[in-house]
């Protein structure tokens, strides 16, 4: 945290937990008999409540994604450099909400919170939830604050997966969605490398089927390599090369397996990192939750005929060296959009830093979201 | 607008699905949104023009023609195709045109006309290639890597089967001038075609 705060900034923020008592029934079969949402909002609603922003979270985010905490907080929320007063998503003209996800780790309802009908932690027994079961939840957070329609949802990666799935399951409650750096589907490389991240964690010897809880254990390798494997396939080789290139940490080779190069020590650090603040049975959900994403499925595997039920309009972004959720994903999704004549613009952004790119303004991913959300804030004026 | 878009406007029927070829900033589009409450899209490379469509609310598409082609565009699923200034400068403007077939019921396409004869007098007086206000490039830079005359395009269209709907001919601030009709090929230097097959 700096020592004042930076005047783009939305300031100090703090969550706020919203209890929700009608049941909530998922995709699974199973129902969620109650649960908690944590929520922060920026910005101020309007008075005829059309000025509202949702923002979903991808694989590892949560609620936090602008200002901060309090003044001992060492960096902002996870989007702060596209959330504030002037920057993209203006909190001048919108109000901006963002959650933890149903399963997460960082306060709303998942398997860390308490099960009912044992009083124990769900653990393990937490549903699987899926993007539709998330996007059903926050359309009850958005009863729940008064919104009928949002002005724009917005996301990356997995959070543009919802953004998408909004103008598919509720198409009269959003006028714009915004989906950056995302896929209308996992490819088979895709779900290969969560069951790598799968593997690594339940076949920690502390995970015991996911009840670590209730052993004092916490499954921390696997969570490491889960994360070191993950986040290898958000940089790309370019901006690895540019950080790392083959960079030792000594001057000399040692002829052992510790590690010895830069590369590997940041991997290392950035794991053990993650392992300490996220949780397993979580990291499992949202995995799963990315490998069952996709709409066309419910439509022959027709994706155009999936979009014919969106009525919002679309913003579509990919990142040149994304090899995760390639352009050519961005691609499939926008042609299947205009193949069902739905209002989208799409453009493939420059930035050498592949997937991670989404949270990392540059001058033209600047400029076409600024324009954008503008013409988006425009429309709510009139 | 430009007098270009105001002779292709009156071309195009209210509520036409219609897709624009290299776009711009998205003028002409805002104004058949607008006006003719026509929906569609645009294809666009330039990063700024693509910035200035998305803030006006007219849907773009980066794409590039001569790298990725039309070919995620389904057959028949416009009602007009527009391409205006580009058909010189794309890599196959033959295979464009048969693109532009397949996808639109109706097509309007502008060109510069190089048999326009300024350029004719400049070729035969200096011997060099021919440089004008409608094409200020040299041989070595300029965009336009496939210049045609007015005949060049209508015997492209009568080898294609292509029809020709109408044809107006204007000079290089997009006028009529009644000389234009006398003999177009020599004195028109801009030709603006509605065709279809």
């Amino acid at each position: 945290m700096p020592d004042s705060l930076p005047p783009d900034s939305v300031g100090l923020v703090e969550p706020q937990t919203l209890h929700f008592d009608e049941p909530l029934a998922l995709a699974s079969g199973q129902t969620l008999p109650h649960y908690d949402l944590v929520v922060e909002t920026y910005g101020t609603l309007n008075a005829d409540r059309s000025n509202a922003v949702l923002i979903c979270h991808a694989l590892s985010g949560h609620h936090h994604a602008a200002g901060y905490h309090s003044l001992d907080e060492r960096k902002p929320g996870w989007w702060d450099r596209c959330i504030g007063p002037g920057k993209p998503i203006d909190t001048n003209r919108f109000f901006v909400v963002s959650l933890n996800n149903l399963g997460g780790c960082h306060g709303s309802t998942g398997p860390t919170s308490t099960n009912p009908d044992t009083g124990h932690c769900y653990g393990p027994d937490f549903p699987v939830v899926t993007v539709k079961d998330w996007v059903n939840s926050q359309a009850h957070l958005a009863d729940r604050l008064g919104i009928k329609q949002w002005a724009a949802v917005v996301g990356g990666s997995l959070g543009g997966m919802q953004a998408l799935q909004w103008s598919l399951s509720y198409p009269d409650r959003l006028r714009h969605a915004v989906v950056i750096a995302s896929t209308p589907r996992l490819t088979a490389q895709n779900i290969a490398f969560n069951e790598v991240a799968r593997k690594a964690i339940t076949s920690d010897p502390e995970f015991f089927d996911g009840r670590y809880a209730d052993h004092n254990a916490t499954p921390r390798r696997g969570l490491m390599l889960a994360r070191m494997v993950g986040h290898i396939t958000y940089l790309s080789d370019a901006s690895m090369g540019e950080k790392f290139g083959r960079e030792l940490r000594e001057e000399a080779y040692k002829f052992g397996y510790d590690a010895e190069f830069q590369v590997e020590s940041y991997l290392r650090y950035q794991g053990e990192r993650f392992s300490e603040t996220f949780d397993a049975n979580t990291y499992l959900l949202m995995t799963r939750a990315l490998d069952y994403f996709d709409p066309a499925y419910d439509y022959d595997n027709n994706l155009a005929a999936a979009m014919s039920q969106a009525r919002c309009e679309f913003l579509v972004l990919s990142f040149s060296t994304d090899w995760r959720f390639t352009p050519a994903r961005s691609e499939e999704l926008v042609n299947a959009m205009i193949a069902a004549r739905r209002k989208v613009s799409y453009a493939e952004i420059d930035a050498p830093w592949g997937h991670d790119a989404f949270l990392i303004p540059t001058p033209r991913y600047e400029d076409i979201f600024t324009a954008y959300m503008d013409r988006v804030a425009r429309e709510v004026q009139q | 607008m430009r007098a270009d878009l105001e002779i292709i406007e009156k071309w195009i029927q209210p509520q036409s699905h219609v897709l624009d070829l290299g776009c711009g900033d998205g003028t002409l589009l805002d104004y058949l949104q607008r006006e003719k409450q026509a929906t569609g899209f645009g294809l666009e490379i330039n990063p700024d023009h693509i910035t200035t469509c998305m803030g006006r609310g007219v849907s773009v598409i980066e794409q590039d023609l001569d790298i990725q082609g039309l070919g995620n565009f389904q057959d028949r699923s416009f009602d007009v195709v527009l391409m205006t200034q580009a058909l010189q400068a794309v890599r196959r403007p033959d295979i464009v045109l048969d693109e532009m077939l397949r996808l639109g019921r109706e097509c309007i396409v502008t060109f510069p006309n190089f048999a326009y004869w300024r350029l004719r007098w400049y070729l035969m007086r200096r011997g060099r290639m021919p440089e004008s206000e409608t094409l200020p490039y040299k041989w070595y830079n300029t965009p336009n890597i496939h210049l045609c005359t007015f005949k060049d395009f209508e015997a492209l269209c009568y080898r294609k089967n292509i029809h020709i709907m109408n044809r107006t001919v204007v000079d290089s601030e997009h006028r009529y001038r009644w000389f234009n009709r006398l003999w177009p090929n020599m004195l028109g230097q801009i030709a603006i075609y509605r065709i279809t097959r």
